[in-house]
């Protein structure tokens, strides 16, 4: 064993000085100075602190010290404390939560007819980013679908037929299994007097020039998206669980008179790292918890000073017992935005020290509506366990093969 | 377009099928390789289709272990989705065990994080009526 291998129980406890509360959250702490960062990677690996301490992974230690506390749950905004895990599984997890979980969107569209100054290419991108939604266990019933490569593209055209998913022999052809329909088809034209209740065109002799009171159909909203269930899709995708946009006030398209949009729209499931349309998070991010230190007394005047270098919530002012005067005292951390502004003043610069807890994970999980975002992570998480258990199961392959 | 026949859509797969809803044997293709020149103790290992998600993940909970002498993962090139991982141990420890049990190790973490964090949930919901942390 190296000479820094964990020793046994008994050899442990003689030379465990007892790491004290302050010692082991000193080590926890990534030093925010004026220009540089000090401390920045993870030490709990097995030897960094030598023969006294074990750092080797144990399940009953990382239960022990996992902590989660929610901020915030609203159905489609989390904010959320992930305490004690490290940065590398933190990262994993919103990566996976930025470009990995499965979403539905349009993907082909069909153009029938389109005489609208939108391009058909802008038009088809403009569809494919608005999000859809349909019911949690709808969208998990949907198959994948492996859309052939373009005939252009000479090297996938060459493996294509031999990659097509084993699994699913229905996988290269779209079916109702795997793709959505939604149409679209809208014309603009004048307000009438029968059909709208109002002229058009006389009140454009008028003088009104606004396009909503004019004309029918102007500005064309995602609620206009149509959708048209296949199949075995009216039992999954019904009533609640249709196929609709999350958002129905999205602005597609402006047409005038005459103006036609007709279009077929496939949508399938895919993943942030294809495209960003199907990525089901505006965003996820996470920061790490600020720390503020402060090492002397800071009082009076000075200590308004400090309290207005962070944001409000951040710094209190308490009566000092001894002198009288107002002390600056660290309330709310959480609220910090770490912008050094008080390492400025050169009157309390060295009174301070600032810092962020290296395995503090402030998340901030905004969904974009397909799904709920404490779903998100939990798919995330399960995600990752799916990724490491595929890995076990190619070990095994790889070890039988050799 | 990348969506044709793809292998990164097949690990969103294996997620679904995570929650349930597959139980049918499903043919995978090989994705782990190891590279020439490993030995009982010390390996390079290629895993295609993947990078720093699940490489920096893994790359931890292998340095966690103490029979490890070395781990490391790179991406070779951005262009080819490879990561390789090469793992040196102390004291003739199976380089193949070593993975094995970082990918179990890793399969546990995340559950102990799913159960932690499903309950936090849940008794958050129970006790705040507005979905808003009262403060």
């Amino acid at each position: 064993m190296p000479s820094w291998a964990p020793l046994s129980a008994s050899e442990l406890a003689e030379r465990q000085r007892g790491l004290s509360e302050e010692q082991l959250q000193q080590r926890r702490i990534v030093h925010v100075n004026a220009e540089t960062v000090q401390d920045v990677s993870a030490t709990d690996i097995p030897g960094h602190w030598g023969p006294g301490q074990d750092d080797s992974w144990d399940i009953e230690r990382f239960k022990q010290g996992l902590q989660t506390k929610f901020h915030q749950n609203k159905p489609y905004d989390s904010a959320f404390s992930l305490v004690g895990v490290d940065a590398s599984i933190a990262n994993a997890y919103r990566r996976i939560l930025l470009s990995e979980i499965p979403t539905l969107a349009i993907e082909d569209v069909f153009i029938f007819d389109n005489t609208t100054i939108i391009q058909d290419e802008v038009l088809a991108h403009r569809l494919g980013l608005i999000p859809l939604t349909g019911g949690q266990e709808g969208l998990t019933w949907l198959r994948w679908y492996r859309k052939p490569p373009p005939k252009d593209d000479f090297a996938s055209q060459a493996t294509w037929p031999y990659d097509v998913d084993d699994n699913d022999a229905d996988s290269a052809t779209p079916n109702d299994h795997n793709t959505i329909v939604i149409t679209l088809k809208v014309e603009c034209r004048w307000a009438t007097q029968d059909e709208d209740g109002r002229d058009g065109r006389r009140m454009a002799k008028e003088g009104e020039t606004d396009p909503n009171e004019r004309y029918v159909n102007s500005n064309i909203y995602a609620h206009q998206l149509v959708f048209e269930p296949q199949g075995d899709q009216a039992k999954h995708f019904s009533g609640e669980n249709a196929i609709r946009p999350v958002n129905p006030d999205i602005l597609i398209a402006k047409l005038r008179p005459g103006q036609r949009i007709n279009l077929r729209c496939h949508c399938i499931k895919g993943i942030g790292m294809d495209h960003a349309k199907y990525s089901p998070v505006a965003t996820a991010s996470y920061r790490l918890l600020p720390d503020i230190k402060i090492t002397q007394p800071i009082l009076g005047a000075d200590a308004k000073k400090f309290q207005r270098c962070f944001p409000r919530g951040v710094i209190d002012l308490v009566k000092d017992g001894e002198s009288g005067e107002n002390k600056a005292v660290v309330a709310d951390p959480m609220k910090d935005t770490v912008s050094r502004e008080c390492l400025r003043h050169d009157e309390f610069k060295d009174k301070v020290k600032l810092g962020r807890i290296r395995d503090h994970f402030i998340f901030s999980v905004e969904s974009t509506g397909q799904f709920e975002s404490d779903e998100l992570f939990l798919d995330s998480v399960r995600l990752l366990k799916a990724k490491a258990e595929r890995f076990k199961r190619h070990l095994t392959e790889l070890e039988e093969g050799r | 377009m990348a969506t044709d026949g793809d292998h990164e859509m097949a690990d969103a797969t294996a997620g679904a099928e995570a929650n349930g809803t597959s139980g049918d044997f499903v043919k995978e293709k090989q994705r782990l390789r190891l590279l020439p020149g490993s030995s009982d103790t010390q390996a390079s290992f290629a895993f295609e289709k993947e990078d720093h998600t699940l490489g920096n993940a893994l790359r931890y909970m292998i340095m966690k272990n103490p029979d490890v002498e070395f781990c490391g993962y790179s991406i070779p090139h951005p262009s080819e989705t490879v990561m390789n991982l090469r793992i040196q141990t102390w004291d003739n420890v199976s380089v193949m065990d070593v993975l094995k049990r970082g990918l179990s190790d890793l399969a546990d973490l995340c559950d102990v994080v799913e159960d932690k964090f499903t309950a936090a949930r849940d008794d958050f919901n129970d006790s705040h009526p507005d979905r808003v942390a009262t403060k």
